[in-house]
């Protein structure tokens, strides 16, 4: 397996904070790679150390083998697209997007008429042909960020960096630039990393995601692999919602009191534990039949499903349960409930 | 566009606005543009007619008078010009830079502006004369500025230096520092980033600090006239001109030379201002 970058044991601190605590990752060429946390986990600090915007503390970052401390910007070739786009104001789309080969130094700097070929392309590869002479304020925000990615593919990057690229538009827009970018990159292949603090966002659009919390690396993986087998409990509840039971796990089963709740055999926990179980992940029983029984507190419309929150006795928290098509139960009903599935992790 | 879409009722003067009031704040616009400017410079024109047309083109055509408005305004043009590239500096050191004693130095940029013109020319007198400190130093190789044409230039660049700061500091602390970032990663040296990314959003703000200081500069008499000696045709500015006939009880004259400098500082203001006007549309809205 190739690598286009490789991270070693990135460490940097600012002040007395540690921000990024020895974070290693392999990226490998043409990949798509999102780099997801909450705000403060050092996703933002590590894209800034892969552009060398800043630099490391400890450890190397590594492009095609050659260590990144050891090339200027220019020579890192990094396409970047910053969350706010950073696009110059004094200068036209056309402007924007010629900077990077205009900047080039004389002896590599392609001619006139094969820059205005470039940015034409360019142009149209992002969709803002005949934009040309408009100035950024003249653009809405979703054509800023293309404008703002064209620049960056301008330079040909070794690695393009998109800080959270969808952070300032609205829904709509997002949706629409999603399914373009991930179309985008199916067409010219950059290796990628992005940004994100939205979950959705990085699962629907990434072919890996790494994700971070206070500085270190918790689980990286496909979109599936780190959804459907989280390796950490924060993992866990990071990606989608889910609900945490506190449990005892004894003989290959999760306790909740004097009830076994979840079969924990593949398993070798034992003693306090935390089960971590996903809202759809809990299905609607007869109340005598199930092990597990409470009472409906509320019922509430949750985007395409019905969410219930069900008070079960012996659980301090509500627990959250997605309703198929079938009939709602009603406010004060007694139901049961089944686990078909939950991710188990040793009491934090 | 936002600046056309601030300016209420400039179009369409006439429609109605959700900021009513326009008929009363142009009322108080012009009366009291009329009372403190129009009306004032409309007496000195009218007193300037009076000298009467021979005398007029007499004082114009003058050799000591031509050569008083030439020293004005081309020591004015030079050191707004030199407080240009000062002023830029001193703003981009004052934003970018944390040092010790930069509050001082930010407070200290606007003594010009507080201290009494006439303080400020006897010190400059005081330093830049043969004898004086900077002045001394400067006599043996030959250079002399206290009492030339060079002094008047000091004492402009003195009273001018805190307008491209002031207009300049707030474009610039303004500007993200992404925008360095991106020209970086876009293989840009830093000379491409600072001429290309920094000074073109920076250059309207810079230019209405130019033409401040030039302004001020042509107006200026209190401390011009105590470090340049005032030698006819050597440096002797107008304003003192027209002071020295004052004191002659020659009004009209006085007048004249008043008018004169008045056309001057119009025309190359209102030549800057076009200027500025193409310049912020050639940059785009910045």
């Amino acid at each position: 397996m190739s690598v286009a970058l490789q991270i070693e044991k990135a460490a940097r601190q600012f002040g007395g904070f540690a921000a990024l605590k020895g974070v290693s990752l392999a990226i490998e060429p043409g990949e798509l790679l999102a780099l997801l946390g909450p705000s403060g986990s050092g996703k933002t600090t590590l894209l800034r150390l892969i552009a060398g915007l800043d630099h490391v503390d400890g450890g190397r970052i590594l492009f095609d083998g050659i260590d990144g401390e050891a090339l200027s910007l220019r020579d890192r070739r990094i396409g970047m697209v910053f969350q706010n786009y950073a696009l110059f104001r004094h200068l036209t789309v056309a402007g924007n997007v010629a900077f990077g080969l205009k900047a080039r130094p004389r002896a590599e700097r392609p001619s006139g008429a094969e820059i205005e070929r470039r940015v034409r392309e360019l142009l149209d590869l992002v969709q803002l042909q005949g934009l040309e002479r408009r100035y950024p304020s003249q653009l809405s925000g979703g054509q800023r960020q293309r404008a703002a990615l064209a620049r960056a593919l301008a330079i040909e990057p070794r690695v393009l960096l998109l800080d959270e690229p969808f952070g300032a538009l609205d829904a709509k827009v997002r949706k629409d630039l999603r399914a373009w970018l991930r179309e985008l990159h199916k067409r010219t292949g950059h290796t990628t990393v992005f940004v994100t603090h939205d979950q959705d966002e990085a699962l629907e659009l990434a072919d890996r995601v790494a994700i971070l919390n206070q500085g270190q690396l918790e689980q990286v993986g496909t979109p599936d692999a780190v959804y459907d087998h989280p390796a950490t409990p924060f993992v866990c509840g990071f990606l989608g919602e889910t609900n945490r039971l506190p449990v005892e796990v004894r003989g290959g089963q999760a306790w909740i009191e004097d009830r076994p709740v979840y079969a924990a055999s593949q398993t070798n926990l034992s003693g306090r534990a935390d089960l971590y179980v996903r809202p759809q992940h809990l299905k609607l029983d007869r109340p005598d039949a199930a092990l597990l029984g409470g009472v409906v507190e509320l019922v509430r419309r949750h985007g395409a499903i019905r969410r219930a929150e069900i008070a079960v006795r012996g659980l301090a928290k509500r627990l959250d349960v997605d309703i198929g098509g079938g009939v709602a139960p009603a406010r004060g009903e007694r139901v049961g409930l089944r686990i078909t599935k939950a991710h188990l992790f040793a009491a934090t | 566009m936002s600046a056309a879409s601030g300016r209420i009722g400039a179009s369409s003067w006439r429609e109605r606005s959700v900021l009513p009031g326009f008929g009363l704040s142009f009322g108080i616009l012009v009366t009291a543009l009329s009372l403190i400017v129009l009306i004032p410079l409309a007496a000195l024109v009218l007193k300037a007619a009076s000298a009467g047309p021979e005398a007029i083109w007499a004082l114009a055509s003058s050799p000591r008078v031509q050569a008083a408005l030439r020293l004005s305004f081309g020591a004015a043009l030079l050191a707004a010009s030199i407080n240009l590239v000062f002023g830029l500096l001193i703003a981009w050191v004052l934003v970018r830079y944390d040092f010790p004693g930069r509050r001082f130095v930010d407070a200290a940029v606007d003594l010009p502006f507080a201290l009494p013109t006439a303080v400020a020319g006897i010190a400059l007198a005081a330093i830049y004369a043969p004898n004086g400190w900077i002045g001394s130093l400067l006599a043996p190789f030959g250079i002399r500025i206290g009492y030339t044409a060079a002094g008047v230039l000091v004492a402009l660049i003195f009273i001018g230096l805190p307008f491209v700061v002031r207009t300049v500091q707030p474009v610039l602390a303004e500007m993200e520092a992404e925008l360095e970032e991106a020209a970086a990663l876009l293989g840009a040296s830093r000379w491409r980033i600072i001429w290309s990314v920094i000074l073109p959003p920076v250059l309207p703000a810079a230019m209405t600090g130019f033409v401040l200081a030039f302004a001020r500069a042509v107006g200026e008499y209190g401390s011009v006239i105590f470090i340049a000696g005032n030698v006819p045709m050597v440096s002797e500015i107008a304003p003192l001109l027209i002071v020295i006939r004052l004191e002659q009880f020659d009004y009209a004259g006085a007048a004249v030379v008043g008018v004169l400098m008045l056309l001057l500082s119009f025309l190359l203001i209102l030549f800057f201002n076009l200027l500025q006007a193409g310049l912020r549309r050639r940059l785009g809205h910045v």
